[in-house]
C-alpha cells in the first residue's frame, strides 16, 4: 500500500477538566480526499488545531512524509507542508487577492517588493485552477466563495502536501460549491492530501474517497466511503449514549400526550433569514415541547434567534398568541413572554464576573428596568429558591458565575428564565458539556415545566434525548426544516436519523 | 461602599473557609488602595510631623488632610463619572476640555451681568454650565452608542475641539470674577468644611445610591461585563452607555466649576489639563479593570485620593511636582500589568511551561528526518 | 476589473479625495481672500513649520494602520529636545553624537512599548499614555526651565535656507520629505510594510498566515518612536530650545493628521502621501487662521476639532457599509 503523506498516532490533548482528544490515530493519502466528520465536542476542530501547530499536542506523534514532526506553530505547520483553510477566511480583506497569495512570501527585486512579478505569479496560479479574478482587486470586493478559493490558492502554493479545508462550504450556495469542488478535484489529480471537514454529508459523499469519524474525542472509525450509507454514518456519528439517561423516568419514555386544541403560543409561517435559515413554519402550544434535531450547521440554531429577535428575519410571519408580531430585538420577544438560553453560555448567557444571584435576576431586572429595582431581599429569595431546587453548586449567591461548572452554569440560566414568567422557553443545546447527573436534572426540569403549561423548544443533537422530551420533533437538514414528525410512541431515533441523512421523512 | 458588600469572599467556596481572616481581608477589594493610600499618607508623617493635625480656625477646619480632600474634590467627581464609563467598556477623554468649558462658561456669565454677587446670577451661570455640559455629554453618548464610534476615538474629538472652544469663550483671556456665592463652591466654607469637599462628597453618595439603590450599578455592569449576554437578556444598553457619558459630561462640568470657583478665573488653556488622565489613573488604581464590568466608586475615590496625596507629598519633600508623572507612568503600568489576564498567566505558567517544554520537545526542530525505506 | 471591484477601491479613497479637495479649495479660497496668499513659498512654509509634525505623523500612521494608536508621541518629542538640549548644552557633548543617541532612545523606546502591548495584552492607548507620562516626567528630572541651545552647528541648522530658485526650504522640510519617501518605500514596497497592512486587516489571519506578528508589532511601535525623537530634534532645529512643555497635546494633531489624510483608525488601510496631506490640511488651517487677522489661533483647534469629527464619522459609515 501507499504511504501515508501524514499519519497521526495516539495524539491526545486535555483542556482544563476535558479530554478533547483521546488516543485519536489517523492518516492521509496524497491524491485522496478525506472526510473528518464528528458532531460538537468530537474533537474535529481540535485535532486540526494540533496539525495546524495552534495547539501543541500532550501526546502521541505526528509524522509527516515518514518523518516525525513537532507542530510549533501556524508557520511551522505551514514549512513542513501543512496549509489550512478556515471557514471563516483567514485572509486580509483590505490587501489584494495577489497580495494575499504572496504575503510573507512576496517576490522581491533588490530587497523591494517586486509588484509586477507578483501580481503576473498570481494571475498564473489563478488561472491553473480555472478561475477568473482579477488579482489586483482587493479582496473584500469578492463574494465569500472567491475569498475561500483565494485562500485555497495561496494554501496550495506555500506547501502543495496536505490541504485541510476547514468548513469551507457552509456560507456557500450550490454553484459556488461546484466550483469549489471542481478545484478540489484538480489539486487531488495533482496529488495534494485533502482532509476535508463539512457538515454536509451529501457533499461529503460527492467530493470524498474515505472519512475519519471522531466522537467524544475518540476514533470511532475510518472507512472507504462506499463502506457506509449516510444513516450508518449518522448513528456513528451521533452514537446511542443511553446509559446513565435511564434515571429520567427508569428508562420508559414518558407518555406524551400533545395538549388539545386551541391556537398555538407562537407560530411561525415561512419566517426565514437569508443564508441562515431557509423559511419554515412551526407551531408550538403552550404545553408542549418542541424538539429541533439536526446536525451542528443544519439550522437549528439560526431557526430559534429568530423567535427570539435575536436576529431580524427578513421574510414570513410571526404570531404570538394569535397576534402578529415583529420581533426587534430580544427586548421585544422577551416582552412577548419568550425566554432564550444560547448554546453559547459563557459569551452570550452569562456574565462571568457577576455573582450567582445578579445573573439569575439580570433578566427579570432588566424588564422591570433600572429605576424598579428588585429589592435585596427579593434577589436573594429568587436565588437561594432557584439554587434549592436546581441544585446549583455551590449553594453560594454570591460566588462569581464564571467559577461554576458548566452544569451549574446551565443552571442559573434556566433560573434566570424561570423567575421571569415566560410562556415560551427556546433552550439551544442545554445539556452540551455537562455531567449526566446534571443532564437528567435539566431533562425533568423541561418535562415538568410543560407540564405546568409552558411551551418549551428544546434544541439538541443528541437524539435519545430529544424523542424523550418533545411532543413533535422538527428536523433541519442544510438550514431547511424538511420534516416534523409527531412523537406518537413509534418514532426512533433511527426514523430520525434517516430524515436527518437523507433530508425526507421516509 | 456599598460595593464592599457583594465584594465579600464567597463563604460557600472552599479555599475562602480554609483560609486565615487575614486573607480574607486582603480579597476585601478597597484592601489595596486602602494600605497604598494610609502607606502614603504614614510616609508623610516623616516630612511633616504635624501632618495628620487638624485645627480650626476662625471656624474652618484647617489641616493636610483637609487640604488633600479640598484639592482633590475636582479629581474625585471627574473620576468618579469616568468610573461609570469605564464600567461600560468606555472611555471618557473629553472631561478636561469639559472642565474648561465650563468654567469658562460659568465666568463669563458672571463676568458679564450686571450683579455678580448675586445668588441668581450664579444659579444662572451654574445652569448654563451643566447644561452645556449635558449637551457635550449626549453628543459623546451619541457618537459612543448610536454611531458605535471606538469610545476613545469619539470622545478624542471632543478633547481636541474642547479646548479650543473654552479658549473662544474666555477669547484666550483669563476671565476673573469677583462673586461670593461663586467663590463658595470651590474656595468657600460650609459647616466649617470646605464646600467643595461636602458637594463632591454629596455627589458621590447620590451616585452610589443611585447606581446601588437602583438597579443600574448592576445594568452597567452587565453590559461592560458582557455585550452580547446583556443585549439577549433584554437590556437597552444603547440608552445606558449613552447615559454614562452624559454623567461623566457633568460631574467633569461640576469639578470645572469648582477650579474655576477656587481661583476666581477660568483659564480655557489650563483648567483640567491631564485631568482626563489622572482620572483613568484613579479608577484604575481603584481596581475597576478597563475591560468594564464590576466597578467601584469606593475604590475610585480612594484611588483619586492617592493621587492627590502623592501630589502633596512630592510638593512636601520639595521634588519637582511635575516629576510625579514618572511615578504615574509606573504606577499605570503596574497595575495594568497586574489587571492583564496574559500577565497573571505568563507569571503562572512559567515554571509549568518550563517543565513542560523540557519533558516533552526533546526534538523540537522540524522536521527531524528519519530515513524511511521506499 | 468587475465594476464592484472598482467601487470597493473608490469608496476607500474617499476620504483622501475630500481631503485633497479640502485641501485644494482652502488654498483657493485663500488665494482670492487674501493677498500674498497665493505664493510658492506658502505652500512651503507649510512644510517649514510643521516638517516636525509630519515626521511625527509618519510614525504614526504606521502605528494606526496596525490598528493601534500612539499617544507618547508628544511627550517622545518634548524629551528629545530636552535631552539634546540637556546634553550639548550642559554637558557640551557634540551634536553629532547626541542626535543619533536621541534616535536611538526614541526608537528603544517605542520598541518596549510595542512589546508590552503585544506581549501582555494590555490596550496600546493605555501603555502609550503610561509612556507619555514617563517621558513628560523624565523632561522635568532634567529640567523644570526651558533649556536654550546656543550650539553653532544647532544654529546653524535653524537658520539655513536651501535656496530653491526665488523661494527657499529650510533643511527640516528636506529632511521631512525625505521621510515620507522612506516611509513611503517601506509601507509598499518592503514585507515590513505589507505585513503593517494584513496586521491592520485581521491580527488574527496575519497570525495564521504565518506572518511574524509580533516582529511587526514592535518594530511599528519602534518607529513612530524614531519618528518622534527625529521629530523632537527637527523641532530643537525649529526652537533652539529644550522644553518639557514643547510638543503638548501634539499626538493629538498628529493622530488628526492621519485621520483627515484617510487612514482608518481601525486599521488596514491607509496611505502615507494621505497623512502629507493632512499635515498640509492643519498647516493651512493655521496659515488661513493666521492671514484672517480677526480669528484667533483657538479656533484652529476647533476646525481641526470639526474636521475629525466629519472625517471619524465617514469613515464609520464607509466601513459600516462594508459590512
Amino acid at each position: 500500500m501507499q504511504q501515508p503523506v501524514l499519519e497521526v498516532r495516539g495524539i491526545r490533548k486535555e483542556f482544563p477538566g476535558v479530554v478533547a482528544l483521546d488516543g485519536v490515530d489517523f492518516r492521509l493519502f496524497p491524491g485522496e480526499v478525506h472526510a473528518l466528520i464528528g458532531e460538537n465536542g468530537a474533537g474535529k476542530s481540535t485535532l486540526i488545531k494540533v496539525l495546524t501547530g495552534v495547539h501543541p499536542a500532550d501526546g502521541g506523534e505526528v509524522v509527516l512524509a515518514g518523518s516525525q514532526v513537532w507542530i510549533a506553530g501556524p508557520l511551522q505547520a505551514q514549512q513542513a507542508g501543512i496549509s489550512t483553510v478556515y471557514q471563516e477566511v483567514n485572509l486580509c480583506p483590505n490587501l489584494s487577492v495577489a497580495e494575499n497569495i504572496f504575503i510573507g512570501r512576496e517576490p522581491r527585486r533588490f530587497g523591494l517588493i517586486n509588484w509586477a512579478a507578483m501580481r503576473r505569479r498570481a494571475a498564473e496560479l489563478v488561472r491553473e485552477l480555472d478561475l477568473d479574478i482579477d488579482v489586483s482587486a482587493p479582496l473584500n470586493s469578492y463574494s465569500i466563495a472567491v475569498q475561500q478559493l483565494v485562500a485555497i490558492v495561496r494554501a496550495v502554493d506555500v506547501s502543495a502536501k496536505v490541504l485541510i479545508l476547514d468548513e469551507p462550504t457552509s456560507s456557500l450556495d450550490r454553484d459556488e460549491v461546484r466550483q469549489l469542488f471542481a478545484v478540489i478535484r484538480r489539486l487531488r489529480d495533482q496529488g495534494v492530501a485533502i482532509l476535508f471537514v463539512s457538515h454536509f454529508l451529501d457533499q461529503i459523499y460527492e467530493i470524498c474517497d474515505r472519512m475519519t469519524v471522531l466522537r467524544n474525542g475518540r476514533l470511532e472509525g475510518e472507512y472507504l466511503i462506499g463502506e457506509l450509507n449516510q444513516v450508518q454514518l449518522v448513528s456513528r456519528m451521533i452514537g446511542a449514549e443511553l446509559a446513565g439517561l435511564d434515571q429520567l423516568g427508569g428508562g420508559k419514555r414518558r407518555e406524551r400526550t400533545a395538549p388539545a386544541g386551541g391556537t398555538a403560543f407562537l407560530q411561525a409561517d415561512g419566517l426565514t433569514r437569508r443564508g441562515a435559515v431557509d423559511p419554515y413554519d412551526l407551531a408550538i402550544r403552550s404545553g408542549e415541547v418542541i424538539g429541533l434535531a439536526g446536525l451542528l450547521g443544519s439550522g437549528r440554531t439560526e431557526a430559534a434567534r429568530l423567535l427570539f429577535g435575536a436576529d431580524q428575519s427578513d421574510g414570513g410571519t410571526l404570531r404570538i398568541e394569535g397576534a402578529e408580531t415583529v420581533l426587534r430585538s430580544p427586548r421585544d420577544a422577551i416582552a412577548h413572554g419568550i425566554a432564550f438560553c444560547s448554546e453559547n453560555r459563557k459569551t452570550e448567557g452569562l456574565v462571568g464576573e457577576l455573582t450567582v444571584r445578579e445573573n439569575i435576576v439580570l433578566a427579570l431586572q432588566a424588564a422591570r428596568g433600572w429605576l424598579r429595582p428588585l429589592s435585596r431581599t427579593a434577589q436573594d429569595a429568587y436565588a437561594l429558591r432557584w439554587i434549592r431546587a436546581l441544585d446549583i453548586r455551590p449553594g453560594n449567591p454570591e460566588a462569581l458565575v464564571r467559577n461554576l461548572s458548566g452544569g451549574n452554569q446551565q443552571k442559573v440560566l434556566l433560573a434566570r428564565w424561570l423567575i421571569t414568567d415566560s410562556k415560551l422557553l427556546i433552550l439551544d443545546e442545554p445539556t452540551r458539556g455537562i455531567d449526566i447527573g446534571a443532564k437528567a436534572e435539566i431533562q425533568k426540569l423541561v418535562a415538568n415545566l410543560a407540564e405546568d403549561g409552558m411551551a418549551v423548544l428544546f434544541i439538541s443533537a443528541e437524539l435519545e434525548e430529544v424523542l424523550r422530551l418533545s411532543h413533535r420533533v422538527g428536523v433541519l437538514r442544510d438550514h431547511r426544516m424538511v420534516a416534523q414528525l409527531d412523537n406518537d410512541g413509534e418514532l426512533t431515533p433511527e426514523r430520525v436519523m434517516a430524515t436527518i441523512a437523507s433530508g425526507a421523512d421516509q | 461602599m456599598s460595593t464592599a458588600s457583594s465584594q465579600a469572599p464567597s463563604p460557600g467556596s472552599p479555599p475562602a473557609t480554609a483560609t486565615s481572616p487575614l486573607k480574607a481581608v486582603t480579597r476585601f477589594r478597597l484592601f489595596w488602595p486602602a494600605v497604598v493610600l494610609a502607606v502614603l499618607l504614614v510616609a508623610n508623617l516623616g516630612f511633616t510631623p504635624g501632618f495628620f493635625a487638624v485645627h480650626v480656625q476662625g471656624g474652618h477646619l484647617y489641616g493636610s488632610l483637609i487640604d488633600i480632600l479640598h484639592f482633590g474634590a475636582p479629581l474625585i467627581l471627574v473620576s468618579l463619572g469616568m468610573t461609570l464609563v469605564i464600567a461600560t467598556g468606555g472611555i471618557d477623554l473629553s472631561v478636561g476640555s469639559t472642565v474648561a468649558i465650563s468654567g469658562a462658561l460659568a465666568c463669563l456669565q458672571i463676568s458679564r451681568s450686571a450683579d455678580p454677587g448675586s445668588l441668581g446670577t450664579v444659579l444662572t451661570a451654574v445652569g448654563i454650565a451643566l447644561g452645556s455640559a449635558l449637551v457635550l455629554g449626549v453628543v459623546n453618548g451619541v457618537l459612543v452608542a448610536k454611531v458605535g464610534v471606538q469610545p476613545i476615538i469619539a470622545t478624542l474629538i471632543l478633547m481636541v475641539a474642547g479646548r479650543g472652544v473654552a479658549q473662544l469663550i474666555t477669547d484666550g483671556q483669563i476671565i476673573t470674577v469677583t462673586s461670593d456665592p461663586y467663590k463658595l463652591i470651590g474656595g468657600g466654607y460650609w459647616l466649617t468644611m470646605p464646600f467643595a469637599i461636602l458637594l463632591s462628597a454629596l455627589v458621590v453618595l447620590a451616585a452610589v445610591l443611585l447606581t446601588r439603590l437602583t438597579a443600574l450599578g448592576l445594568l452597567l455592569e452587565s453590559v461592560g461585563g458582557n455585550p452580547v449576554a446583556s443585549r439577549l437578556v433584554g437590556i437597552r444598553a444603547m440608552r445606558l452607555v449613552a447615559l454614562v457619558y452624559v454623567f461623566s459630561a457633568l460631574c467633569a462640568a461640576l469639578a470645572g466649576l469648582m477650579v474655576s470657583s477656587n481661583v476666581s478665573a477660568a483659564d480655557g488653556n489650563n483648567a483640567g489639563l491631564w485631568i482626563e488622565l489622572d482620572a483613568i489613573l484613579a479608577v484604575v488604581l481603584g481596581g475597576t479593570s478597563l475591560n468594564g464590568g464590576r466597578f467601584s466608586i469606593g475604590g475610585t475615590v480612594l484611588g483619586a485620593l492617592i493621587i492627590q496625596t502623592l501630589s502633596t507629598t512630592v510638593y512636601t519633600i520639595g521634588i519637582p511636582p511635575e516629576t510625579t508623572l514618572v511615578f504615574k507612568a509606573f504606577v499605570v503600568i503596574a497595575v495594568c500589568l497586574i489587571q492583564s489576564p496574559a500577565f497573571r498567566a505568563k507569571l503562572a505558567g512559567r515554571g509549568a511551561r518550563a517543565r513542560r517544554t523540557a519533558a516533552a520537545r526533546p526534538h523540537a526542530v522540524a522536521p527531524i528526518n528519519r530515513e524511511v525505506g521506499k | 476589473m468587475n465594476a464592484n471591484a472598482l467601487l470597493t477601491r473608490l469608496r476607500g479613497q474617499i476620504p483622501l479625495l475630500v481631503t485633497a479637495a479640502l485641501l485644494v479649495s482652502m488654498f483657493s479660497i485663500g488665494s482670492v481672500q487674501y493677498d500674498g496668499f497665493f505664493s510658492g513659498q506658502v505652500v512651503l512654509n507649510l512644510l517649514i513649520d510643521n516638517a516636525f509634525l509630519l515626521v511625527v505623523a509618519v510614525g504614526m500612521t504606521f502605528v494606526v494602520l496596525t490598528g493601534g494608536i500612539d499617544l507618547s508621541v508628544g511627550a517622545v518629542v518634548a524629551l528629545s529636545t530636552m535631552v539634546s538640549a540637556w546634553l550639548v548644552e550642559r554637558h557640551g557633548w557634540p551634536p553629532l553624537l547626541v542626535i543619533p543617541l536621541v534616535l536611538l532612545m526614541g526608537t528603544a523606546g517605542g520598541w518596549v512599548m510595542g512589546w508590552v502591548i503585544h506581549v501582555f495584552e494590555i490596550q496600546p492607548f493605555i501603555v502609550t499614555l503610561a509612556g507619555m507620562f514617563l517621558a513628560r516626567g523624565l523632561c522635568y528630572t532634567i529640567s523644570i526651565d526651558s533649556i536654550s541651545i546656543t550650539d553653532p552647528q544647532y544654529t546653524a541648522m535653524a537658520q539655513t535656507r536651501i535656496p530653491l530658485g526665488s523661494l527657499f526650504v529650510s533643511p527640516s522640510a528636506v529632511i521631512a520629505l525625505l521621510v515620507v519617501a522612506v516611509g513611503f518605500v517601506v509601507l509598499h514596497y518592503t514585507r515590513l510594510g505589507r505585513n503593517v497592512y494584513a496586521l491592520g486587516g485581521s491580527e488574527q489571519s496575519a497570525l495564521l498566515m504565518g506572518l511574524p506578528v509580533q516582529r511587526t508589532k514592535t518594530t511599528v511601535y519602534a518607529i513612530s518612536g524614531f519618528c518622534s525623537a527625529l521629530g523632537g530634534v527637527l523641532l530643537t532645529f525649529y526652537m533652539l530650545s529644550g522644553y518639557g512643555l514643547h510638543a503638548v497635546g501634539l499626538e493629538l494633531d498628529a493622530i488628526a493628521a492621519v485621520v483627515i489624510g484617510g487612514t482608518l483608525l481601525t486599521g488596514g488601510s491607509g496611505y502615507l502621501l494621505g497623512t502629507l496631506l493632512g499635515v498640509l490640511v492643519l498647516g493651512l488651517i493655521q496659515t488661513v487662521i493666521s492671514f484672517q487677522g480677526t480669528l484667533s489661533s483657538w479656533w484652529t483647534r476647533i476646525v481641526i476639532g470639526a474636521l475629525l469629527f466629519v472625517f471619524i464619522v465617514l469613515q464609520r459609515l464607509i466601513t459600516a457599509r462594508r459590512r
